[in-house]
């Protein structure tokens, strides 16, 4: 192989190297302004987007706090629609009836969506493949389609409707979300520790409760948190089950928008807008969003 | 030991087979069943089985106009998702680091867990003729003409657009940031430009998650109803609207069951189509 770093005259390989430095400083500092104007074009675009995303919401929780009935500004604070808002008895049961309804959903989908994620991380029987074609459709198919399907279900086999079909509909919509969050929870660790338990003679219960558990329990609570905001905020399911006169609030807020509004919907709106905000915002202490989901 | 192991194992799917089978399994094939029906089941009438219910689909105009102005809005909202969620995974992805990316990223989820109907309901107070837009036109240039598009096909496009376009950014984002900075540092120093470099790899490694983002978004809005009701006004009525009052206003279930079953092979369709590139991304346990 020939040299091809043989030295030649000083000078001139001193000005080439000079020059170069210099060129390579350049290209440099245009690289950065470069970096630098991509990141400004790039934070400028987000800021619209979230902007986009965020206005209409604050425009509602505003037009909430104004006098004029029919939104018109100028803007004059009032709390006058809370204040309808807190004698608005049909709001209030719908309300009870949309929590009760939540938290009945929550215990139940968060038990036996655990259960199912246990069994299909640790015990190898048959029927997975089966449950997990089950697991898809709540998530795949339209909820209208699910919802309407339910309907005539229930109400030729004397199931009927009411708070009892809509629990039915609501933990079927949030188990899969429960059995994907706590079944990710079981494949981050291995089953070694349950295996040593066993080994050291603890039943399954004691398992369970002493190793497994523990383990699974942010997992758990994350699942149980999703399940709660899924029947909170579920609207089209319960639509079509409700009977007259049993109600919850996403039902109760798509009539009164039909009727014709009035900002004691913004009111309502508002606060459980902040609800279900705090309650994902304390989901995310437990769930990491950048992850699997 | 071992066969109880296998009978606990059974013991523990049992609830959610059971619950699932009530709550999806049966009322489908109820459904199925119900949508050859030609008349509800009421009283004495008798009821025969046939294909009316499909057939009146298939004879009349109307329906199919619905359906492919339902899957036209499927589209058409994608395709805005896709324009707007895209840039901004890439951005949060490649250009946003640390703390700044984990807030942005929540700020984009957070509204997404909240009420759907309630995001819907806010954009007429934007969109309505005197609405939010209107009046803040008329401060800035008074006399200008009002822009309210409420009760308009453009107001459904936006209120979907905004309510899927998180999923779009999520999905995106997930796939984005797996992408191996190596790659592009190689593709950079082997003389590629920018734009050579996401076309040549950042696209291709990224098209899975923009793929889920399509399905994920395209199949809710197919069979959206209460967003065009709200917002569409009489440019609202799509196949979903009409599924809608089959069932609450005009009572004719069986041909509510039809037009259900008509929708979901839409939806089966496209979820054969996808298929492949969801496989290894929906994987429970």
């Amino acid at each position: 192989m020939p040299d091809f770093a043989a030295p030649s005259i000083e000078g001139s390989s001193n000005r080439r190297a000079r020059i170069r430095d210099r060129m390579l400083a350049r290209l440099h500092s245009r690289q950065e302004t470069m970096a630098k104007c991509r990141k400004l074009i790039g934070y400028g675009y987000l800021c619209c987007l979230l902007a986009f995303i965020y206005v209409p919401i604050l425009i509602m929780i505003a037009m909430g706090f104004n006098e004029s009935s029919d939104y018109e500004l100028p803007f004059r604070f009032s709390l006058i629609w809370y204040q309808q808002l807190a004698g608005n008895e049909v709001l209030w049961r719908a309300g009870r009836n949309s929590v009760i309804l939540a938290v009945a959903s929550t215990i139940v989908a968060t038990i036996v969506g655990t259960m199912a994620a246990l069994a299909m991380s640790r015990y190898r029987v048959r029927g997975h493949a089966i449950l997990q074609i089950l697991l898809l459709p709540p998530m795949a198919v339209p909820w209208l389609i699910l919802a309407t399907s339910m309907l005539i279900f229930f109400y030729h086999s004397g199931i009927g409707r009411g708070l009892h079909a809509m629990l039915l509909a609501h933990v079927a919509l949030s188990l899969p979300y429960v059995i994907v969050v706590v079944g990710a929870r079981f494949q981050s660790f291995a089953a070694d520790l349950e295996e040593a338990s066993a080994t050291l003679g603890a039943n399954p219960w004691q398992t369970f409760v002493r190793v497994t558990l523990p383990m699974i329990a942010p997992g758990v609570a994350a699942a149980a948190l999703f399940a709660f905001a899924i029947s909170f905020d579920q609207f089209v399911t319960s639509y079509f089950l409700a009977p007259p006169g049993v109600t919850t609030l996403p039902v109760e807020i798509y009539a009164s928008i039909r009727k014709g509004f009035t900002p004691e919907i913004n009111a309502i709106s508002t606060i459980i807008m902040v609800v279900s905000m705090l309650l994902l915002g304390f989901v995310s202490r437990f769930y990491r969003f950048g992850g699997s989901k | 030991m071992k066969v109880s192991r296998t009978w606990i194992g059974y013991g523990l799917t049992a609830p959610a087979f059971v619950w699932l089978g009530i709550t999806v399994f049966l009322p489908l094939a109820v459904m199925f069943y119900f949508s050859f029906m030609s008349r509800m089941p009421m009283g004495t009438a008798e009821v025969t089985f046939s294909l009316e219910q499909y057939a009146s689909f298939f004879q009349r105009d109307f329906y199919r106009f619905l359906t492919w102005r339902s899957i036209m809005l499927g589209a058409q909202v994608t395709f805005f998702c896709v324009l707007i969620g895209y840039p901004a995974a890439l951005v949060l992805a490649r250009t946003v680091k640390g703390r700044w990316r984990e807030a942005i990223l929540l700020l984009v989820i957070l509204p997404f867990w909240s009420n759907a109907l309630i995001r819907i309901f806010a954009w007429t107070m934007v969109l309505r003729t005197d609405g939010v837009i209107d009046q803040v036109l008329h401060l800035l240039i008074p006399g200008a003409p009002s822009i309210g598009v409420l009760y308009s096909y453009p107001a459904v496009v936006i209120g979907l657009v905004h309510s899927f376009v998180p999923y779009m950014i999520l999905t995106c984002y997930i796939s984005l940031q797996a992408i191996d900075d190596s790659l592009i540092e190689a593709g950079q120093s082997l003389g590629g430009s920018n734009l050579t470099v996401f076309r040549r790899i950042i696209l291709p490694l990224s098209l899975p998650g923009l793929l889920v983002g399509v399905v994920l978004i395209f199949i809710p809005v197919v069979g959206s109803f209460m967003e065009p009701r709200i917002l569409g006004g009489r440019d609202g009525i799509m196949l979903g609207t009409v599924i809608e009052d089959q069932f609450t206003e005009v009572f004719n279930w069986p041909l509510g069951a039809a037009l259900s079953f008509t929708l979901l092979g839409i939806v089966a369709i496209i979820l054969a189509l996808a298929y492949p590139f969801l496989k290894n991304r929906v994987k429970v346990a």
